[in-house]
């Protein structure tokens, strides 16, 4: 990188041309309190202490890196090593930042929290922190993720959230994001918006990453510990991007160290029916508050998205990842649904983990490159939340009923 | 004189105050869309906001959702808009339209915009998810053109935004009645007529006040304190509940009671 250091966004939310705030005037003044709030929150050592003690005691902080030894062998090539955020509380990565926003919005006298959730893991995340800090939760959820996700429904429900269907669109995760931002405005004086990746209006993107970025910084201590050295390469999977945000970025300026994110190509880039828009090199346009590469027709309607893991299933892609395409730094791919299955699968055989649907896309890039690396290269790959979710989904694949 | 200063000028000089519709473009479908623009003229529309149906209506509550989405199922897209009012400008040069939508479409539409929106017969244009500081290339390009950018003043807005959306908009100011989205809830009258002195003397344009605005009778209370009523939920419903043949026929009688209204009350 020759801009060192690295210093995005600037003080408007943009990472160059991407990020942003493109909201309706009700929010202008939500948002500007939220970033002001957040600014305070972060030179406060009392906050920072807070976040921390729970990512300890409450989520089982820090999340050990694993050696897949078998797996690596199998595939004959780079050594793969494993960032194990399925084993946090709740299963994913996505209660890290959950933590930092709740007790933001603690800190700014919100009683209420919503949040849009696509495969139900950052709904399953709000539901558990608002019970642990005693706040009223409504999740927004798809109708169509609803059917595909029925256990972390029932979860959040049993965490005391109320779970909203959302029939509009495509019924699935961008629909819950519109949905929910439909709420804060309605409700902005009490309701703090939970958002659960690196999109949305400024400061979402900067805040989901900056609190998601203790999976990177741990591995940057991790690694020379485990493996002798820091890697060659960072892999993680992208839909909104906020579990790769939070590898790479502590990354962006360590030199030498290839950022790779792996968008969800569904039946295949060909097909036009993925998920993938930076891979696509789709046009960039507005949604959900920010600029950023998004998939949608010659006359700028978002179009309909498919991958099998219903959390990369969203048309935009956060506009931080949009930057690091643009600049070079990172590098971003795509495997299909028949990819991503057949490294779950392999995963779960040779290394005893089910991996979520969306981790296994980065898997499945990892289980590619290997094999084209000598074995003292090294692959750090966030496993970024485990399968338990996914029964249905590959039962279904496997032609069996769950 | 931009047409939509001429017509808050006009209405100035008779004491009235302007009754601002909206619809969207393509619903039910592309061909009714001129009709029910003559339609809304006949009921007494100073100025018509005609929507520009997009995927993702993040402001709109779900009467205009399901517009737009009925709109794009019939393939109307911002040409099929612009389309619209040019054949709408040969009969009538003097209703100003403001198009109303997101950012997304116009940005997907090209740096042409602004130009064939003027050749059209555009005057207006409001882009809900495009603030003042995110779009000072787009307004300018507008202004050159000769259309004025329309803001959204809320509730929730700070005095500093005032100064703002002064400057970047022309034509006038929108205010949004209530912290919600298009259709819903119950307007605070008297918080209302509290902001609108206020800010017409520091933004020195005329605001119209909308979202929440569903009848003669709240249309004329917000008469007495605006210099225009915006209506859109309410007519969309309107069109929804007709038969196809009949949806320019209800539109009127029903904008017609407003107008009445609003006349009965005037400043």
């Amino acid at each position: 990188m020759s801009e060192l250091p690295y210093n995005l966004p600037d003080r408007s939310g943009h990472f160059g041309r991407f990020g942003g705030s493109f909201v309706a005037e009700t929010l202008v003044p939500a948002l500007a309190e939220l970033t002001a709030a957040y600014a305070a929150a972060k030179q406060d050592p009392a906050f920072r202490a807070e976040f921390e003690y729970d990512l300890e005691h409450y989520v089982g902080r820090p999340s050990p890196i694993y050696h897949a030894k078998r797996w690596s062998a199998l595939l004959g090539g780079a050594q793969i090593y494993l960032k194990r955020e399925d084993l946090n509380h709740t299963g994913a990565h996505k209660v890290n930042n959950c933590i930092g926003q709740a007790i933001l919005a603690r800190r700014m006298g919100k009683p209420r929290v919503i949040a849009e959730t696509g495969a139900g893991q950052h709904g399953v995340a709000t539901a558990t922190v608002a019970a642990r800090y005693g706040m009223e939760c409504v999740v927004y959820m798809g109708s169509e993720d609803i059917r595909r996700q029925a256990a972390n429904v029932y979860r959040m429900k049993l965490l005391g959230a109320t779970v909203v269907p959302v029939e509009s669109g495509s019924k699935t995760l961008k629909d819950a994001l519109n949905e929910a931002m439909r709420d804060w405005v309605s409700n902005v004086a009490n309701t703090f918006y939970i958002i659960g990746t690196v999109a949305g209006p400024h400061p979402y993107p900067m805040m989901v990453r900056d609190f998601q970025s203790v999976i990177g910084t741990e591995c940057r201590t991790q690694m020379p510990a485990v493996a002798g050295r820091q890697p060659d390469a960072v892999i993680a999977c992208v839909g909104g991007g906020s579990n790769a945000m939070g590898i790479f970025y502590p990354y962006i300026d360590v030199p030498g160290v290839h950022l790779i994110g792996v968008e969800a190509a569904g039946h295949g880039l060909e097909t036009g029916r993925h998920a993938a828009p930076l891979t696509t090199n789709s046009p960039v346009g507005v949604l959900h508050g920010n600029r950023t590469y998004l998939m949608q027709d010659e006359h700028g309607q978002i179009i309909e998205t498919h991958s099998i893991s219903a959390g990369l299933d969203y048309p935009g892609v956060g506009p931080e990842h949009a930057w690091l395409k643009d600049s070079g730094r990172a590098e971003y791919v795509a495997v299909t649904d028949e990819e991503a299955l057949a490294a779950f699968h392999a995963l779960c055989r040779f290394e005893g983990i089910i991996p979520a649907l969306e981790s296994a896309h980065a898997l499945a890039y990892a289980a590619k490159l290997a094999p084209t690396l000598s074995r003292d290269k090294l692959l750090l790959v966030n496993l970024s939340g485990r399968g338990d979710k996914d029964m249905h989904t590959v039962t279904e694949q496997s032609g069996m009923v769950f | 004189m931009s047409r939509i200063r001429k017509t808050f000028e006009q209405l100035k000089a008779q004491n009235r105050c302007a009754l601002i519709p909206f619809i969207t473009a393509g619903d039910p479908d592309g061909e009714l869309t001129l009709p029910l623009l003559r339609a809304l003229v006949e009921g007494g529309a100073d100025i018509i906001e005609l929507g520009v149906p997009f995927s993702d209506p993040m402001a709109d509550g779900p009467t205009i959702q399901r517009a737009s989405e009925r709109a794009l199922k019939n393939g109307m897209n911002l040409r099929g808009v612009l389309a619209i009012v040019r054949r709408f400008r040969t009969e009538d040069t003097v209703t100003p339209i403001v198009l109303m939508g997101y950012a997304n479409p116009l940005e997907a539409y090209g740096s042409d915009f602004a130009i064939d929106a003027a050749a059209a017969g555009v005057d207006g244009v409001l882009t809900v998810d495009y603030p003042p500081e995110e779009c000072v290339e787009f307004a300018a390009g507008l202004r050159r053109a000769g259309i004025d950018p329309i803001f959204l003043l809320a509730p929730t807005s700070i005095e500093r935004r005032f100064g703002e959306v002064a400057a970047a908009g022309s034509g006038y100011i929108y205010y949004v009645s209530l912290t919600g989205v298009t259709g819903a809830g119950q307007v605070d009258y008297a918080e209302v007529a509290r902001r609108i002195p206020e800010i017409r003397r520091k933004v020195g344009m005329p605001v119209g006040v909308g979202f929440g605005i569903r009848d003669a009778a709240s249309a004329a209370k917000i008469a007495v304190i605006a210099d225009a009523v915006v209506i859109g939920s309410r007519i969309i419903e309107e069109i929804e509940n007709s038969p196809r043949a009949e949806a320019t026929l209800r539109v009127t009688a029903f904008l017609r009671g407003i107008r009445a209204a609003i006349d009965e009350v005037s400043r």
